[in-house]
């Protein structure tokens, strides 16, 4: 099904006899395998407000996500939580949706100083499992008149609706970058300078490690960033002497982590997300012989972890939930074949309390039970 | 505003349940003296009392779980309360209510630099956040205007903003975990010192949920890294529009400022007639503030004040050290005070599409002559969320009620102009009825059942945000079934 309009989908999921697989550009195919019948968001497209003085910007769900990047950045401005393309990690092909982004609540490594894909979502519309068209929130900055279901539909995965429109804050792209690059460095250390560095005023945008490397990148106007990354690389010193990153370079370099290049080719895949100062023992404990792929973002709150076959994986993923539960935080297993996402919680399970919410709460936006069924768990 | 009639039944139980309160808590945190619970009996919408049936003070989330427990058994309603600071009558009392206060729960838990955040009981106010912190050079962002005495429970409750928000942004962007008591006495951890949830973002629906969803005894916040320096710039304008306009190319020049701030010609006079903070007399006047090092605050006052200086302002002034910044702000920061000098006044808490300002500053200037009702304006311009103080006498009969009409129609003129009815402050029973103006009635229907969720019963923080006419009928079915 590829509705074209907001009527056509109510109309749709209004008189859908069984369960319906949701997708956007189907590019991030992340969760428990839905059978159901495809439906498409990508037929409801377009940007239908964008007002740069404002930092607001309005789109239908099925917007390919490079056609709001490029208006975006034809005013200068910018998605500011820098989603994720999640094809090459998980081999798919298609178009990224607008939709699909906040559905799954895609934030790349920015998320660390200004937030997530959730934080910059002002307004939603959607429609629910009755095939109801609803909405929530608006087109303006601060709007908090009544609950906050915007929060909800972001990383819901379609489960409680259908996202038909969204509107963003967004924000100016700044003048320059320039990143500072440690090498030689291992994961515990990475983390300490990480957290130095976002401990310190100087306005780190981007923290990550990748091969060795710790990676701190600095974006403002071109006389600030000279400064702060002078300051900066004197505060780090006792972490060795950084190399300096910058122009088309740098923006592939962050676009290779943002995207978690690292783990291309991995048909096993998780993602943790952890208090930042625990990533090296939870690292230590689960990979001793350092057997997986890894990257680490977010300071060390994000670690994305990788094996080449699906062999073993369900001991990976056994030890890497058994570690968390001790440590707090949450693992995603994001790819894997059908049949383990089938047999494996690929969400973390939650609390007995937290998890009978979310049951009632899925009942009441989608009493049918038809919204991509079990995805979530 | 209209609030639902106790329930005598409830009323009735007043004596058994203080006693089974007193098994749980402290004798001295079960207040229930009727001249003691007055108290409570409003927040800082003072123009609606009630006290309550009585009032609890526990200390501990233990605490708050089985006072929940026992009104959830004895279908008693629970209003929970911070400081009590609301200017929505978020923390309004009914007289068959338990008023669960958090004051005593004000302790710092943890504090983490490594990972930037401290864990804090709810009931610690938004200042001493920071206060904890700022000794090692951090800050906890959101910053409403009452943060020396707002609680962070009430915070979480409106989703709070502040001045500096355009930058750092509201509670809900820097909230990273609760420790949350259902109306049933379930103890739910919600998020912690990681980032993002793992599954639905209850965290993201309970902030802002006005404490009717359940009771937040504990908070794990982010904190920053304070800025080298800060400096703001005051600029004045002849006219409205082209102040709306200045903001609007300082936005898509490609600074971001930490605050905006606005104030019109009514709102300079008065500010000015009391605090003399030397504000030119113009149109509006605006507050810009960027943070940095030195260098960085030059070059990026020197970007603004060079837009500035394109629309001809009639006044503009660098802060040069802290003396002539402190002044820049003394301002703005009295004039909630200043206009209170002159009148009673009524806070509204709009928000518009920032090009939409100029059109609706004039729309309130006219409907402030037909209603015969003063009115200045102060706010937050980078965000476009609006503070306009309507003057009113409260001891001229029918002049709240003048008021309220007033305020209300410019609520609907900011929903009209793509707006909404409340940017940081809630609709509390403030601007519950109006609720209709900005949803259809099924937006309100999926808004209640994620109540109906949370608390089947409907016992938390009842006639508040929805309205009467829709929440009523849910509420009393539930009473039915009892």
């Amino acid at each position: 099904m590829h509705p074209t309009s907001e009527a056509d989908l109510a109309e749709a999921i209004a008189t859908a006899k069984g369960a319906l697989r949701i997708q956007g550009g189907a590019t991030r195919d992340i969760g428990a395998p839905v059978i159901g019948t495809p439906l498409s968001t990508q037929a409801m497209d377009g940007i239908v407000e964008y007002e740069p003085g404002a930092l607001t910007l309005v789109a239908r769900a099925g917007t390919p996500l490079a056609q709001i990047e490029a208006a975006l950045a034809a005013e200068g401005q910018r998605l500011p939580f820098e989603p994720m393309d999640h094809r090459p990690v998980l081999g798919t092909t298609g178009t990224p949706t607008i939709g699909g982004v906040v559905a799954a609540n895609v934030s790349g490594p920015r998320r660390v100083q200004v937030g997530a894909c959730r934080d910059f979502l002002l307004g939603a519309r959607f429609v629910d499992g009755a095939g109801r068209v609803l909405k929530n929130g608006g087109r303006v900055m601060k709007n908090v008149t009544g609950y906050d279901l915007v929060k909800l539909m972001a990383g819901s995965f379609g489960t409680l609706g259908v996202i038909t429109e969204v509107s963003f804050k967004v924000l100016p792209i700044p003048e320059t970058q320039v990143t500072l690059a440690f090498s030689g460095h291992d994961p515990a250390r990475a983390v300490v300078t990480m957290a130095a560095a976002l401990s310190s005023p100087f306005e780190v945008s981007g923290a990550a490690w990748v091969q060795g490397q710790t990676l701190l990148r600095l974006e403002g106007m071109e006389r600030s960033v000279a400064y702060r990354v002078g300051a900066l690389a004197q505060r780090l010193q006792p972490f060795g002497q950084a190399d300096h990153i910058q122009g088309t370079a740098a923006n592939t370099l962050w676009q290779t982590i943002r995207d978690a290049g690292a783990l291309v080719g991995c048909e096993t895949l998780w993602r943790v997300s952890l208090k930042p100062s625990d990533a090296p023992a939870f690292l230590a404990a689960v990979d001793p012989e350092q057997q997986l792929k890894c990257q680490i973002d977010w300071g060390g709150g994000l670690i994305w972890l990788g094996a080449q076959t699906a062999e073993n994986a369900a001991n990976t993923h056994a030890r890497l939930r058994a570690e968390i539960a001790t440590l707090g935080g949450h693992v995603t297993m994001l790819k894997a074949p059908t049949a383990l996402r089938t047999s494996l919680a690929v969400f973390q399970p939650e609390p007995p309390a937290t998890a009978a919410l979310a049951r009632a709460l899925r009942h009441r936006f989608d009493p049918k039970a038809i919204l991509n069924p079990g995805l979530m768990g | 505003m209209e609030m639902p009639a106790p329930n005598p039944a409830v009323l009735a139980l007043k004596p058994r349940l203080v006693a089974r309160l007193q098994e749980v808590l402290a004798p001295d945190a079960v207040i229930h003296d009727e001249a003691e619970t007055r108290a409570y009996e409003c927040d800082a919408l003072t123009a609606y009392r009630c006290p309550p049936l009585c009032a609890v003070l526990p200390s501990t989330t233990q605490q708050v779980s089985d006072v929940l427990r026992i009104c959830h058994e004895m279908g008693v309603p629970v209003v929970p309360r911070g400081s009590g600071t609301s200017l929505a009558g978020g923390a309004l009392p009914t007289a068959d209510s338990v008023i669960l206060g958090v004051a005593r729960m004000n302790d710092v838990l943890e504090v983490d630099y490594d990972n930037r955040f401290v864990r804090v009981q709810s009931g610690r106010t938004n200042l001493s956040v920071t206060g904890a912190v700022e000794a090692d050079g951090f800050f906890y962002a959101p910053d409403p205007s009452s943060q020396l005495a707002c609680a962070i429970s009430g915070n979480i409750a409106m989703n709070s903003g502040g001045a500096h928000c355009l930058k750092y942004g509201v509670t809900t962007n820097n909230l990273l975990g609760v420790t949350l008591v259902l109306m049933d006495g379930t103890v739910l951890e919600l998020g912690g010192a990681h980032m993002d949830a793992p599954g639905l973002d209850f965290l993201g629906v309970i902030c802002g949920s006005e404490g009717q969803l359940g009771v937040v005894t504990e908070a794990t916040l982010r904190i920053l890294p304070k800025p080298e320096g800060a400096r703001p710039v005051l600029m004045g304008y002849d006219s409205n529009e082209v102040a709306g306009q200045v903001v609007s190319d300082i936005i898509k020049a490609g600074v971001l400022p930490v605050a905006i701030e606005f104030m019109d010609r009514p709102c300079i006079r008065a500010t000015e007639a009391f605090a003399k903070a030397g504000y030119p007399d113009c149109e509006a006047l605006l507050i810009v503030e960027v943070e940095g090092s030195a260098d960085e605050i030059d070059e990026q006052l020197a970007l603004i004040t060079a837009i500035a200086r394109r629309h001809n302002p009639v006044e503009l002034r660098e802060a040069a050290d802290e003396e002539q910044a402190r002044r820049i702000w003394l301002g703005r920061k009295s004039a909630f005070g200043a206009m209170g000098q002159i009148n009673d006044y009524m806070c509204l808490d709009g928000t518009i599409p920032v090009s939409q300002l100029p059109y609706v500053l004039r729309r309130i200037g006219e409907m402030s002559k037909d209603y015969g009702l003063g009115v200045g304006n102060v706010f937050h311009a980078g965000d476009g969320n609006m503070h306009p103080l309507i003057l009113f006498d409260a001891n001229k009969p029918g002049d709240l009620e003048l008021c309220e009409a007033f305020g209300a129609d410019i609520l609907r003129l900011c929903v009209e102009v793509g707006g909404c009815l409340t940017g940081e402050h809630g609709v509390g029973i403030e601007k519950r009825d109006l609720m209709v103006d900005q949803f259809a009635p099924d937006d309100l229907d999926i808004q209640m059942a994620v109540k109906d969720v949370f608390d089947p019963k409907w016992l938390l923080n009842p006639a508040k945000v929805f309205p009467l006419a829709a929440s009523e009928p849910r509420r009393q079915a539930q009473i039915a079934a009892e």
